[in-house]
């Protein structure tokens, strides 16, 4: 029992300190002061504000935006390679996972700069495209990696039947292959989203000057003071994901519970 | 690694398909990979590539190897020197607050184990730079820590703009990386062997060293690896909970790139690069069968 206690108390001690930094920010989105040092009494008025701020809004669309691309172009890519991979050979395999692993291992100051240096020794100008092509990089790896372990459940000789029954090798793949294995790019996709919403230093050295997303434009304000807005944009951010992983939760569990009468 | 025999008898592999070309079915699927293949070597290895020729060229186009040289001046040796300390000390913090952790989430009897995950990962919805910033605020002098501490009596915290406070930044930010490995080998123990051990007379403390963690090993070293590197490496986190009197290695780099030295960043990139490449080896010698679905 003492056990019991001791443990649930250690979980408790590190989800308080995983999320305090958390309950500060989503406290200040309420404060009616400007300064993060003192409270000035509940206010909704930087909830208003955040829709009115042009510059905020066009960070957070970039943001979205970009992460949304990526995510999406790295999950076909990198599902497609995850599927001719698996069926590779074991030399040429291990050089292809090798390659999948430099990015994910490689320091993201590193990354960030020999893009950076790459994009200017091509004359190409830094921007949106710059960001969208990095975000690609480091997003496609975390796919294939999501992709893997459920191609390699899948039980090859459904997809053969498919075709000795007539289908083609494209239908075959969509009716047969993809179901099986979408949970993993699913997981690659939402995995790749969040990497990409949450990224600062590789965008930070490929963004050029044009465009901001949320994570640069914070970083320009460290010194001066953050705006309020952004925490309310964050806490907003943070709630709909929130809402959202509850529902998808509970979906989840009544779909399990007839199962277990049976 | 007697133990990975004893697994491998109790769980004989499914019979190999020899034929591995079609271990899906599927033949010619190739070319497949053919966009990605194109896209890793535009995107990682030609920059790689740049990177390396930056740094061992100088602005008139000559070989030298005083970029890499540079980290020999005092001021960089000394900024490596306190980001190889701060991150190893971090490394080891988030081991030793990961492991008892992943252990206890891997005994509950939560039935999904994506919940578990979803826990640990849903602060980084939250900007990262933004939670580390709201750490500025839990450790100021009057801040929310120090209040508590005040109101219990007990002597007030002040490590903010210290080494410590980057530290556990580090651990703040990176513990998730480290916590997630562990735990997804530890739920992947098969039980019989584990009671095994206990039948045969093992007290839990011989259990946990010779069965639980010499099979959790791949966990830590991946959860070591995804921790060290990005702590090695950072400059947002000495920048925003360091003041700005602690330079990290990672600082140096960023403010050479800042004020329009090239060749020198990237020469010292590439000693960062040594450092990466070292746990990289590492991390392969105990992950060759997992290919990195351990890390997730």
């Amino acid at each position: 029992m003492v056990k019991r206690f001791f443990e649930r108390f250690y979980v408790g001690l590190i989800l308080l300190f995983l999320y305090a930094p958390i309950i500060i920010l989503i406290i200040l989105s309420f404060n009616g002061s400007k300064s993060r040092a003192k409270w000035g009494g509940f206010t909704l008025k930087w909830y208003k504000a955040l829709f009115q701020n042009q510059s905020i809004m066009n960070a957070l669309y970039a943001t979205l935006i970009i992460a949304i691309l990526s995510a999406f172009i790295a999950t076909i890519i990198g599902t497609a390679a995850a599927i001719a991979i698996n069926s590779m050979k074991k030399t040429p395999r291990t050089i292809m996972v090798a390659i999948t692993n430099i990015p994910m291992l490689n320091a993201d100051i590193v990354t960030g700069i020999s893009l950076m240096l790459l994009f200017v020794a091509l004359k190409y100008t830094l921007g949106f495209s710059s960001v969208l092509i990095s975000h690609i990089t480091f997003n496609i790896p975390y796919v294939i990696l999501s992709v893997m372990p459920k191609l390699k459940q899948l039980n090859p000789h459904t997809y053969e039947a498919a075709l000795d029954l007539g289908a083609s090798p494209v239908y075959a793949f969509f009716k047969v292959i993809l179901p099986d294995i979408f949970p993993g790019v699913l997981t690659g996709f939402f995995l790749a989203f969040t990497l990409s919403l949450d990224d600062f230093v590789i965008t930070h050295f490929t963004k050029g000057p044009e465009i901001h997303t949320l994570s640069t434009k914070i970083y320009t304000e460290v010194r001066k003071g953050i705006k309020p807005e952004i925490y309310a944009l964050s806490t907003l951010m943070f709630v709909t994901v929130l809402l959202l992983l509850i529902i998808i939760n509970r979906k989840n569990a009544e779909k399990k519970e007839p199962d277990k009468k049976v | 690694m007697k133990i990975r025999n004893a697994l491998n008898v109790k769980t004989p592999k499914p019979p190999s398909q020899k034929n591995e070309g079609s271990s899906l079915g599927i033949r010619n699927v190739k070319w497949l990979s053919f966009p990605y293949i194109l896209w890793m070597v535009g995107f990682i290895i030609i920059p790689l590539i740049v990177i390396l020729y930056y740094g061992l060229t100088t602005d008139d186009k000559s070989f030298t190897l005083d970029n890499i040289g540079a980290i020999l001046h005092p001021i960089n040796l000394k900024a490596l020197r306190i980001a190889l300390e701060q991150s190893l000390i971090s490394t080891l913090i988030c081991l030793l607050l990961a492991y008892p952790l992943a252990m206890i989430l891997s005994k509950s009897k939560m039935k999904s184990n994506s919940f578990i995950v979803m826990i640990i990962i849903l602060p980084m919805w939250m900007n990262f730079l933004l939670r580390t910033i709201a750490w500025q605020n839990l450790l100021e002098r009057t801040g929310i820590i120090n209040i508590v501490l005040k109101f219990f009596g007990l002597p007030i915290l002040n490590i903010i703009n210290t080494p410590k406070a980057i530290i556990l930044g580090m651990v703040y930010n990176f513990l998730p990386f480290m916590v997630l490995p562990i735990y997804n080998v530890l739920i992947k123990i098969d039980k019989d062997i584990i009671n095994a051990a206990r039948d045969l007379g093992a007290n839990s403390v011989q259990t946990f060293l010779k069965i639980i963690l010499p099979l959790s090993l791949p966990g830590v070293v991946s959860g070591i690896t995804m921790v060290f590197v990005p702590s090695l490496t950072t400059f947002v986190i000495s920048n925003i909970l360091g003041g700005s009197k602690i330079v990290l290695i990672g600082n140096v780099i960023e403010q050479q790139f800042r004020i329009g030295n090239w060749h020198i960043g990237s020469g010292l990139s590439l000693v960062l690069m040594i450092f990466i490449l070292i746990s990289m080896a590492v991390l392969s010698k105990y992950d060759k069968e997992s290919e990195g679905s351990g890390l997730w």
